[in-house]
């Protein structure tokens, strides 16, 4: 039976889930520099141990309220090849989802979910949406 | 098996080679009877064939070969070296290259036949029929192995061209020459360990030159009870004996004088020709044959190579980042608020700064590379420009040794080749010229690298004909560039300027090498994208020069910090002109865009603050502005900023690819605090 892991994370109430291969590190809030004239998702800059990695807020992404709490963090994706940071409120942990509790998107009909979903995963009473890194950065 | 990763190692090798192989023709080309050279060749060949043969490249090792049988019959005097065995020597340098391209490139070697060139040397060998005729039928042995075939002494052992060499520089040096025999005991067990003390008895006293059986072949307990070395000393028999008969478990010594210093040269050189070798202490018994040697010993003569590792650019770009991050954690305990904080931790503190500014620098240096490497390819450039061109000429080279960063080596490449074409080409005259203007027939090309401060210069200087400041005036008409009027009252340097215009040339012809009208443009353009600068001087009839200054890395540079709103912003220190300090009534309108008079120049301002989009309070009005004069290429525009902080010595890093679509920023950098800065890109501000 194929299993994945996957790293969960909260923005908003609602839950995300992430492939852990794809996953470098999780740190507390930086410093952002802002970077003018970057697509408008991008928060701006940090430092991760003297490389510059471009941070994207996703509770501004998907549209829910920005504010920081003590829980809020950044975790490190490695996206195409380069990393990218995403600022989420909260991070729950790294779960091992049957393949056979995610749904792809289509059979979720139309118009129901964004783009940047692929799947949906139901465990107990928990619904995770799935988040495709490269179609959010693009 | 995994080849790809000798593959790799087989890639930078070989390049290694063909360029020592290069730079040796150019060597014997020169001085076609040193033997050293020639003796170089063969090795770099052979080694050739040999990493060739491993990883299966046929053609490779085919025609290195072919090379060594013609290299094999040129050391052994039956042919003589003349310029067509170079020149087709060259080819086969070509050819090599060619294959090992094609396996950096397809991991093969290619489609390219080598049939013609292996029949050149082929040539070369029949040619000379009826000397000799063993190095055809037989695969040239490599320079070690022939020693089977030399008329062998009752020993086995051969002192062969390359020791012989060796000897005599050492004989003239005041050392003598000896051979000994080693009989180890037949009950000693460990052979190998034995005869390392022998080695190491010997090192203490003496350079070794040969073993034979090989060293390595020897440690490897290759060999029956017998080994033979041949060294230089300055110690005499008498000496060496006792020490060597103070080891144990060795059953015979025999030591035997090859060569004496040359204070008694004669008798020396009588011993050298006849080859008799006069036995001391002979203490006949059987002599077992002796294995063939494969690889000669590495030799105290030879020049030593250095220690070296080959570490990926990738390891070392880590390593700085690294570097750089301590950098910070040690500004931040440095300004960290301890409570008492007691001389023990002051001092640590200070030790901390020491060491760490000393990793930086040490790393910084790791990076740099001699400016040689690139130039190691051109003395063949020009000797082949010059056949071309039918002219003679000479390339120097001086400061080959001084040393940039990686980063900059790879860019410099295309311009110096340029600059040396465009040298060769248009800056040289033909020898029947020369000889009319009374210089000598054979031009010169220096090619000068030193450090000047934080930048290196280059300069290629050629005594040529100097650049004709009317035909370039001539051409600038004809082309539109300037009018006629104007062109009358320009300056030499600002004619000289228009031969960087794009598709400029003066070359009356076309030729392969230049004229077609690419090239000074395109080398001004990618000297000023690495922040340098190129000037030109000339003189007719004597030459020109041209200089080309560019800073030492492309890592590391200088910025001016300024401060907008609550941000803070780099702008590269060479782009930066003057600082000025503006009164609101000095700004003016043109065509609804703020300018400013600056001794008689317009200058456009821009508004950093509103061009950026920094949050905050829109400019005041009535306020005197603090305004950075930027020059890049011929724009010259004002940047307005808030406040500024200073210079500051910044480490450029790239912005992640993730960020590609924006614009205005040649990249960042991580401050004090640790935060990241923008490097503001007067390029893109301009347009």
């Amino acid at each position: 039976m194929s299993q994945k892991n996957y790293m969960v994370f909260k923005v908003g109430e609602e839950e995300f889930g992430v492939d852990v291969a794809d996953t470098v590190s999780i740190i507390l809030l930086p410093a952002i520099t802002r970077v003018p004239k970057a697509p408008e998702y991008i928060k701006g800059v940090i430092n991760l141990r003297g490389e510059i990695i471009p941070v994207m807020d996703l509770r501004e992404r998907f549209g829910r309220k920005v504010e920081n709490t003590e829980e809020t963090r950044v975790i490190i994706f490695n996206v195409d090849e380069a990393p990218i940071g995403c600022i989420v409120d909260s991070v729950s942990e790294v779960l091992q989802l049957p393949q056979e509790n995610v749904k792809g998107v289509s059979e979720l009909g139309d118009n129901m979910v964004e783009e940047y979903i692929f799947g949906i995963a139901k465990i107990d009473s928990r619904v995770i949406s799935l988040v495709d890194l490269e179609k959010l950065v693009a | 098996m995994d080849m790809s990763q000798y593959l790799q190692l087989f890639i930078e090798e070989s390049k290694e080679h063909l360029q020592n192989l290069n730079a040796n023709l150019l060597g014997l080309e020169k001085s076609p009877d040193d033997l050293i050279t020639l003796n170089e060749i063969f090795r770099v060949a052979h080694t050739l064939k040999g990493m060739a043969g491993t990883m299966g490249f046929v053609k490779m090792s085919t025609l290195t070969h072919d090379m060594e049988n013609v290299l094999q019959e040129i050391r052994s005097g039956k042919i003589k070296c003349n310029s067509q065995i170079i020149d087709v020597l060259f080819q086969c340098l070509d050819i090599l290259e060619s294959y090992v391209n094609s396996i950096i490139e397809t991991g093969s070697e290619g489609e390219r036949t080598n049939n013609e060139v292996l029949k050149l040397l082929n040539n070369i060998i029949t040619s000379n029929v009826g000397v000799q005729q063993d190095s055809n039928e037989e695969p040239a042995p490599a320079p070690q192995e022939i020693s089977e075939k030399k008329p062998e002494e009752d020993d086995g052992f051969v002192i062969d061209e390359y020791c012989q060499s060796i000897i005599d520089k050492a004989t003239k040096m005041g050392f003598d020459a000896y051979k000994i025999k080693f009989v180890i005991n037949q009950g000693c067990l460990l052979k190998s360990a034995r005869a390392f003390i022998i080695f190491k008895t010997l090192e203490r006293n003496a350079d070794i030159i040969k073993s034979q059986p090989t060293v390595e072949d020897i440690e490897d307990e290759k060999f029956d009870f017998e080994f033979t070395v041949l060294i230089v000393t300055k110690a005499s028999e008498e000496f060496l004996m006792k020490e060597l008969n103070s080891i144990s478990e060795i059953d015979q010594v025999i030591i035997n004088l090859v060569k004496k210093r040359s204070s008694e040269v004669e008798e020396a050189e009588e011993t050298e020709k006849t080859g008799t070798i006069e036995p001391i202490h002979m203490n006949k018994g059987k002599i077992p044959e002796i294995k063939p040697v494969n690889k000669s010993s590495d030799t105290a003569i030879r020049p030593k190579a250095g220690k070296t590792v080959r570490v990926d650019i990738d390891r070392l770009d880590h390593l700085m980042n690294l570097v750089s991050e301590l950098i910070i954690i040690k500004t931040q305990l440095e300004s960290a608020e301890v409570n008492n904080r007691s001389q023990h931790y002051n001092e640590s503190i200070e030790y901390l700064e020491r060491i760490s500014t000393s990793i930086h620098d040490a790393v910084m240096k790791v990076r740099m590379v001699p400016v040689g490497m690139v130039f190691n390819r051109f003395p063949r450039m020009i000797r082949d420009l010059a056949k071309e061109l039918n002219k003679k000429i000479e390339l120097n080279m001086i400061g080959e040794e001084t040393e940039v960063d990686r980063t900059v080596i790879d860019e410099i490449t295309d311009p110096l080749i340029h600059l040396l074409r465009n040298s060769a080409d248009h800056g040289i005259e033909s020898p029947q010229e020369r000889k009319k203007m009374n210089k000598p027939e054979t031009g010169t090309i220096n090619l000068v690298a030193y450090h000047d401060g934080n930048n290196v210069v280059i300069e290629v200087q050629d005594d040529g004909a100097g650049i004709n400041i009317q035909k370039v005036r001539q051409k600038a008409i004809e082309k539109g560039l300037v009018d006629e009027a104007i062109a009358d009252s320009l300056s030499e340097s600002e004619i000289i300027n228009f031969l960087f215009q794009p598709s400029f040339s003066t070359a009356d012809k076309v030729t392969d090498v230049s004229g077609r009208g690419v090239g000074l443009d395109v080398v001004k353009t990618k000297v000023e994208s690495l922040g340098g600068v190129i000037e030109v001087e000339t003189e007719k009839g004597k030459g020109s020069k041209f200089i080309i200054r560019f800073p030492l890395t492309l890592a590391i540079i200088q910025a001016l910090m300024v401060v907008l709103g609550e941000e803070k912003y780099a702008i590269p220190l060479n782009s930066t002109k003057e600082i000025i300090n503006v009164k609101p009534e000095e700004i003016k309108l043109v065509q609804q865009k703020e300018v400013i008079v600056l001794r008689n120049n317009l200058i456009p301002l821009i508004r950093l603050k509103e061009m950026l989009e920094v949050p905050g309070d829109g400019h005041a009005d009535n306020k005197e502005i603090t305004v950075v004069i930027v020059k890049k290429g011929d724009k010259t525009f004002g940047l307005v900023v808030d406040d500024l902080l200073g210079q500051q010595e910044i480490v450029i890093k790239s912005m992640s690819k993730h960020l590609s679509s924006v614009k205005n920023f040649v990249g960042a950098t991580i401050l004090g605090d640790g935060q990241v800065a923008l490097i503001l890109d007067p390029n893109a501000l301009a347009s």
